[in-house]
């Protein structure tokens, strides 16, 4: 077995360490690291809430134990799961795929990273501290409010959101700068990968959304430590200014976590159908309309609330609107499929499923647009599956594509095709198990975030249903880590270019040095190594 | 190739300015190389941070009506706008500092923002002794929480002031024209917002 050095080729006496590491590849490695880990959190903690409500009137947990695991679930996979995960993937890809030596700060995303931890650590300690928030990931006010959660839950949740938001917010500039500034001769804004046009709309996203977020959270801090009134109706305050602060972030924070995951796929599909992409400016304008589209959405969040027919009508139809660029986007894909050879390993599996559950995700989420079925299901399980098809089978989809994809780029080994065909069969099974029977469940009127169910409701046999597909999902998972703690060290050695791709990162060795290329690379057009190994067939600009 | 976490600063982050002339042959470069990234990094900043201040002014301006006697009682608009002057005439003096790369006018930028804090400070003191807070009423949730944020943000440039000053005083000519321009362009915004604060909560008092 050949000793080929993880993450970064550089000698092994000569490592930096990773407590003090600033190459962008170790620091998307530990960025990618910490979502694993908070993951696999998170889908414990989804175990236990799916093995509570398996069977009507169940006792597995206590209330108070059920509300601290739905409310740290949900804050979990979004904000320490799912953000790390494709910042990571953003950090270690997107300087090699516009040929940059390294991100535009390398000291400042090394702070990023540990803030983003750190935050997510300060959220965890509080089951040590006497009780996680328990007042779901959205946090109500006035349920938020001193009065109605007087533990120190609520408090964590706030310090640890805004110092997590603040390394988000500082990645975010980074890799905006970067891309913007670091870009090699001739890789024009409109020649470069659409994972970077994704990872640049993100993080103008980020920018403009999580400010909201913070604002909100150093409102209710001050409303829980100073005696504030910011959403304290007996005080004068509004709850809903809460409300419509948060979803000013939360909307934007469902694309903040679907565009990259877009992005990766947009760069698998390309290259397992043997194909430059369908539409290249179609794909990234459309993404720049979804995050345009995407600031002007929040109170869809909010139809239940009673804002009014005028605002409800209003924001109706914005988020239908969302539905046209995401729509170009799904029929981009499969015309660059049609026609193409398709080779159907475990990334391209990934990305197709991707495609189909994000459009159940998509059109569930059309459905919710519209105010009077909103109404009919606000709160239900309906709102649940919806949410799971966009942010996994959408966006963890994508980002398993990713993974099987640049995974021989960041180690210099593949994953085991083998293995994976298994955690794609079994996650696409577990997981339409889980979540398909959701959506009845929510039509015939359960609520979300209860601790359990009156076996008169009849809603025992589809609970069960759910249940066992989130066991299979929680196999799927097992053989996933099986197959990187054994691919990490046997797997197949993948050389630098194992998928014949198009773009930069495979033009250098895997992993790369840590100055990434020998010399910086000249491009002429959107597939420079395509260019570069077919120089006869170069693409027409 | 060896490199270890911490690389010396002249070498990090790999320079692509040093490499532009050598790579100028190989085609168009993506944007002009004089856009420095730190100055884009700061504006970028700047922008989001404008995001965070709109959204506590906009909670400001909602709970305006039922704070607005309160306000007009005990707001005393004329000291609050000699100290704001102080604010003003610091970005002046940073502006003089940056182009001439002078410690004395960086002192003269750190005083006055000093000054507006210490108004700033003994106004809170007035408004806590007449029993007004962040807890009282929703007029000193408000006004706490946004004149607040940005006094800290007063804070945060002192600091940044700081060092530069400090910086200088070594070896002047190791600070780069960014620094200089970073540090005033932050310290343009904080004077900027509280243009926007001075106007909605003390000025506001007289609509």
């Amino acid at each position: 077995m050949t000793a080929i050095p993880l993450w970064v080729r550089r000698p092994a006496a000569e490592r930096a360490g990773w407590l003090r590491t600033v190459d962008h590849k170790e620091i998307g490695v530990l960025y990618i690291g910490m979502g694993v880990a908070f993951f696999a959190i998170g889908g414990l903690e989804a175990l236990l809430l799916r093995a509570q409500l398996a069977t009507p009137e169940a006792s597995l947990v206590d209330p108070e134990t059920f509300d601290q695991a739905f409310t740290v679930h949900g804050v979990t996979m979004i904000l320490l799961a799912v953000v790390p995960l494709l910042v990571g993937f953003a950090n270690y890809m997107v300087p090699l795929m516009i040929g940059a030596p390294d991100v535009a700060f390398p000291r400042l995303n090394a702070l990023s990273f540990w803030l983003s931890l750190v935050g997510g650590i300060v959220l965890y300690f509080s089951f040590l501290a006497g009780g996680a928030p328990d007042t779901g990931w959205f946090s109500y006010a006035p349920l938020s409010e001193r009065a109605f959660a007087p533990g120190t839950g609520v408090d964590y949740y706030i310090v640890g959101l805004a110092v997590n938001g603040a390394g988000t917010i500082i990645g975010a500039i980074n890799l905006a700068v970067t891309i913007l500034l670091m870009r090699c001769p001739g890789m024009a804004i409109s020649r470069v990968p659409l994972f970077v046009w994704m990872t640049l709309v993100t993080s103008v996203l980020i920018l403009g959304a999580y400010p909201a977020l913070t604002a909100a959270l150093v409102m209710l801090l001050v409303d829980r430590q100073l005696g504030g009134h910011f959403f304290d109706p007996a005080g004068g305050g509004q709850a809903v200014l809460w409300q419509h602060l948060f979803w000013f972030f939360g909307h934007p924070e469902v694309y903040i976590m679907v565009l990259p995951a877009m992005g990766m796929i947009s760069e698998v599909i390309p290259v397992f159908s043997r194909k430059p992409i369908f539409g290249y400016g179609f794909v990234a304008g459309s993404s720049v309309a979804i995050a345009f589209l995407s600031f002007g959405v929040w109170a869809h969040h909010m139809f239940a609330v009673g804002l009014g027919d005028t605002e409800n009508a209003i924001f109706s139809a914005t988020s239908m609107l969302i539905a046209i660029p995401t729509g170009v986007k799904i029929f981009n894909w499969i015309a660059t499929m049609i026609g193409g050879r398709l080779r159907m390993t475990a990334a391209m599996l990934f990305a197709v499923g991707f495609i189909a559950m994000f459009v159940i995700g998509g059109l569930s989420g059309v459905a919710l647009a519209v105010v009077p079925i909103d109404q009919a299901v606000t709160d239900s399980y309906f709102v649940v599956a919806h949410l799971h098809y966009v942010l996994f089978g959408g966006t963890m989809l994508g980002i398993f594509a990713g993974t099987y994809y640049w995974f021989p780029k960041m180690t210099g080994r593949l994953l085991s095709e083998g293995l994976g065909r298994w955690h794609f069969w079994l996650t696409f099974a577990g997981f339409n198990l889980t979540f398909l029977p959701q959506h009845w469940l929510g039509a015939v009127g359960m609520p979300r975030r209860v601790f359990t169910y009156a076996a008169s409701t009849g809603w025992g046999p589809l609970n069960l249903i759910s249940t066992i597909g989130a066991a299979i999902l929680a196999v799927a998972m097992v053989v996933f880590f099986v197959n990187l703690a054994r691919s990490i060290r046997s797997g197949e050695i993948a050389g630098d270019d194992p998928w014949d791709a198009f773009t930069l990162e495979w033009s250098t060795t895997s992993p790369p040095p840590p100055e990434n290329f020998a010399s910086i690379p000249a491009v002429t057009g959107r597939r420079p190594l395509w260019d570069r190994k077919h120089p006869e067939a170069r693409e027409k600009e | 190739m060896s490199e270890t976490g911490f690389i010396p600063a002249e070498r990090k982050p790999p320079a692509l300015s040093i490499s532009l002339g050598s790579l100028r042959a190989q085609g168009p470069l993506p944007l002009s190389p004089k856009i420095d990234r730190t100055l884009l990094g700061v504006a970028i900043f700047i922008a989001s941070e404008s995001v965070f201040f709109l959204a506590i002014v906009l909670a400001y301006v909602a709970y305006r009506d039922s704070g607005l006697a309160t306000a007009k009682a005990n707001l005393d608009v004329v000291r609050t706008a000699i100290f704001s002057v102080a604010l003003f005439a610091s970005s002046g003096t940073m502006a003089r500092a940056a182009r001439t790369r002078s410690g004395a006018w960086l002192a003269a930028t750190m005083i006055l923002g000093a000054i507006f804090l210490t108004g700033q400070g003994s106004e809170y003191a007035r408004l806590l002794g007449e029993g007004i807070g962040p807890g009282s009423a929703l007029f000193g949730t408000t006004f706490f929480t946004l004149t607040g944020l940005h006094g800290i943000h007063v804070l945060a440039g002192l600091v940044a002031l700081a060092g530069l000053f400090i910086a200088n005083l070594g070896r002047a000519r190791a600070v780069r024209a960014s620094a200089w321009e970073a540090v005033g362009f932050y310290w343009h915004f904080v004077d900027a917002v509280w243009v926007v604060v001075f106007s909605v909560v003390y000025l506001g008092t007289f609509l």
